[in-house]
């Protein structure tokens, strides 16, 4: 390779030390400016009681204990440590529509990838464009619907929203890593006299392991995130955790701290998820679009 | 793709010289049949919980219907709702700060965004831990951010007033942000903006990443300047994901909904009162459930044509 007789090709294809130093610091720059909010909630959490914060106190874990361990000074209380119920239900309701998604959306994919399908590409569009509508819009029939058949404030009906939420998700992500198997594999084996389900099973799924496991870890952080349904299809015992975080403040019986704590307890799942796919972001992201 | 036909071939070979009693059970089910059976639960579910819907809503926006009072049934009234919607003021105040929120959150977006993802394509020291860093926000709860940022916002405990207070060398004051008409729709542009921007440049990273080294090299040879192969190799190249990333944040945001009811509600005289705020509004707080459906109507058609353009961007990103 020529190097250093043309300075116009360096600065673009191989930076130079100097421009290497100057977009990092602008990075982390970025960053830390980012992360002042979040590590402004994480100190007042540990305040013990609401002082301003300009002045400094003893670091305290009294918040997290309201929040989860004595129910008796739990902010949104009548005697049952409400918060911790509501996290509760989060993880139940996140497992259970990841659960499904994967179940529902690995078949779908696989259907889609290998076999001639008829209208695939219109299949396709269905399947993401129902992602994109509304939630609040779809709401209003589904609150309907959901009156009438008894399914509202249940972990069955909120389960299955969650993964019409993200079946899309599921199968365009899927779809896109079962793609990625070669044939030769599966048609190998059924040649060798395996039906095709057992081709599946015993060839596609192992290969499949890491694309599955990174679109359930996206499926789960989106049911654990979402807001909109449950505030509108559950009101109390079936509701997850982010409907409620505000009551956790001065206006639900609470302190700053607790609104705090709150806050922390619902993003660290997320943080300690999100580091695990950060591989496939981008890719989930794009439905699978941009594979890197 | 060759060597898949030849195994084709091979295949139907082997089955041409197979009894065919013996092929079906060894093969199981036919493919056409699996194919059903694979695709038809997901299909199901989508036609339940979200084509009917759409069907439902479309029939009740002609329909006088109040889900509050169900007793009442509903009568047919045409499109009294549609030239209720044109009527009023506080659709088209939803629709234009809406238009407002989208228009300055993307610009913003795309600005920061894409001069991120220039910075970090240098493939400085370190630069795989401070991008994970700057991504985090995207994936968190947007109510949970919306709680965040009110706190944020607060006078007394927040940071912004925090910080007044420490610049001016005065107490901590009774400021309070997200009660100024003229600060509140800021207020969320920040807080979405400190949320999506990584989203942005992630997609911009890639699209930078895509553009194959020796474009650059053979535009050197032609002693192209810099900032010539900034504009003739990589705008082009990254233009198709950077209408990715803005289509997206454009369907996204005009349907905003989680991050705006928990930072500010409607906010002060209406200024944060974005569609989805609106509709909720109309809808399940003072139950008109025929008149907001007309608006979900509105919502749908909007966003199934942006739809349209994100999964056709989508499909052409996908075959580089």
């Amino acid at each position: 390779m020529m190097t250093g007789n043309s300075r116009s090709a360096h600065s673009i294809v191989r930076p130079t030390l100097r421009s290497k130093r100057i977009a990092g610091s602008l990075v982390v720059f970025y960053a830390l400016i980012t992360m002042v909010p979040l590590v402004w909630v994480l100190v007042t959490s540990f305040r013990a009681d609401s002082t301003p914060a300009t002045m400094l106190s003893e670091p305290s874990p009294e918040a997290y204990l309201d929040l989860f361990v004595d129910p008796s000074r739990n902010p949104m209380t009548d005697g049952v440590s409400e918060f911790g119920q509501r996290f509760v239900n989060s993880a139940i309701i996140g497992l259970g529509s990841t659960f499904l998604s994967i179940l529902l959306g690995t078949f779908a994919a696989y259907g889609i990838s290998r076999f001639k399908v008829p209208m695939k590409g219109r299949l396709l569009f269905l399947i993401l464009s129902t992602r994109l509508l509304p939630p609040v819009a779809l709401a209003i029939p589904i609150y309907l619907l959901y009156r009438t058949i008894g399914l509202l404030d249940t972990y069955l009906g909120m389960i299955l929203i969650y993964t019409a939420v993200n079946i899309s998700l599921a199968v365009w992500l899927l779809k896109s890593f079962i793609d990625q198997i070669p044939r030769e594999h599966e048609e190998a084996a059924m040649i060798e006299g395996y039906t095709r389900l057992q081709a599946i099973g015993k060839v596609v799924l192992p290969q499949a392991r890491n694309g599955i496991a990174v679109t359930a870890i996206f499926c789960f952080i989106i049911a654990w995130n979402e807001y909109a349904f449950a505030v509108l299809l559950a009101s109390d015992s079936a509701q997850t955790a982010p409907a409620v975080v505000r009551n956790l403040g001065a206006g639900g019986g609470g302190s700053w701290s607790t609104l705090a704590a709150g806050i922390v307890a619902l993003l660290i799942p997320i943080v300690v998820l999100t580091v695990l796919a950060r591989k496939h972001l981008v890719r989930a992201m794009t439905f699978g679009a941009v594979r890197k | 793709m060759a060597s898949s036909t030849d195994i084709n071939q091979l295949a139907s070979r082997a089955a041409s010289v197979t009894p065919p009693r013996m092929a079906k059970a060894v093969r199981g089910l036919s493919d056409q049949t699996l194919a059903w059976i694979f695709i038809a639960p997901t299909v199901l579910l989508l036609l339940v919980i979200n084509i009917f819907p759409l069907l439902w809503t479309a029939y009740l926006s002609f329909t006088d219907y109040t889900a509050s009072d169900p007793a009442r049934g509903l009568v047919w009234i045409g499109a009294q709702n549609y030239l209720g919607l044109l009527a009023d003021e506080m659709f088209w105040n939803a629709l234009r700060v809406t238009a407002y929120f989208v228009g300055s959150t993307i610009f913003l977006q795309v600005v920061l965004g894409f001069a991120l993802a220039w910075a970090i394509h240098r493939q400085f020291k370190g630069n795989g831990f401070w991008t994970m860093v700057i991504v985090l926000p995207m994936m968190l709860s947007p109510a949970v951010v919306g709680n965040l940022w009110a706190m944020l916002y607060q006078p007394q405990i927040g940071l912004i007033d925090t910080a007044f207070a420490l610049m001016s060398g005065a107490g901590p004051s009774g400021f309070h942000l997200l009660s100024r008409t003229n600060l509140a729709f800021w207020s969320l542009v920040v807080a979405d903006t400190w949320m999506w921007t990584p989203f942005v440049m992630l997609i911009c990273l890639a699209g930078l990443k895509s553009i194959p080294e020796p474009l650059y090299e053979a535009a050197a040879m032609d002693r192209a300047t810099p900032w010539r192969q900034f504009w003739t190799i990589t705008v082009p190249m990254v233009l198709p994901f950077l209408l990715i990333a803005v289509l997206f944040r454009g369907i996204e945001n005009l349907k905003m909904f989680d991050l705006v009811a928990e930072l500010t509600g409607i906010g002060p005289g209406q200024v944060t009162e974005l569609a989805s705020i609106n509709l909720k509004r109309g809808a399940f707080d003072n139950w008109r459930t025929g008149y907001g459906s007309a608006f979900a109507v509105v919502m749908f058609v909007a966003i199934l044509a942006m739809a349209r353009l994100y999964i056709a961007a989508l499909n052409r990103v996908a075959q580089r």
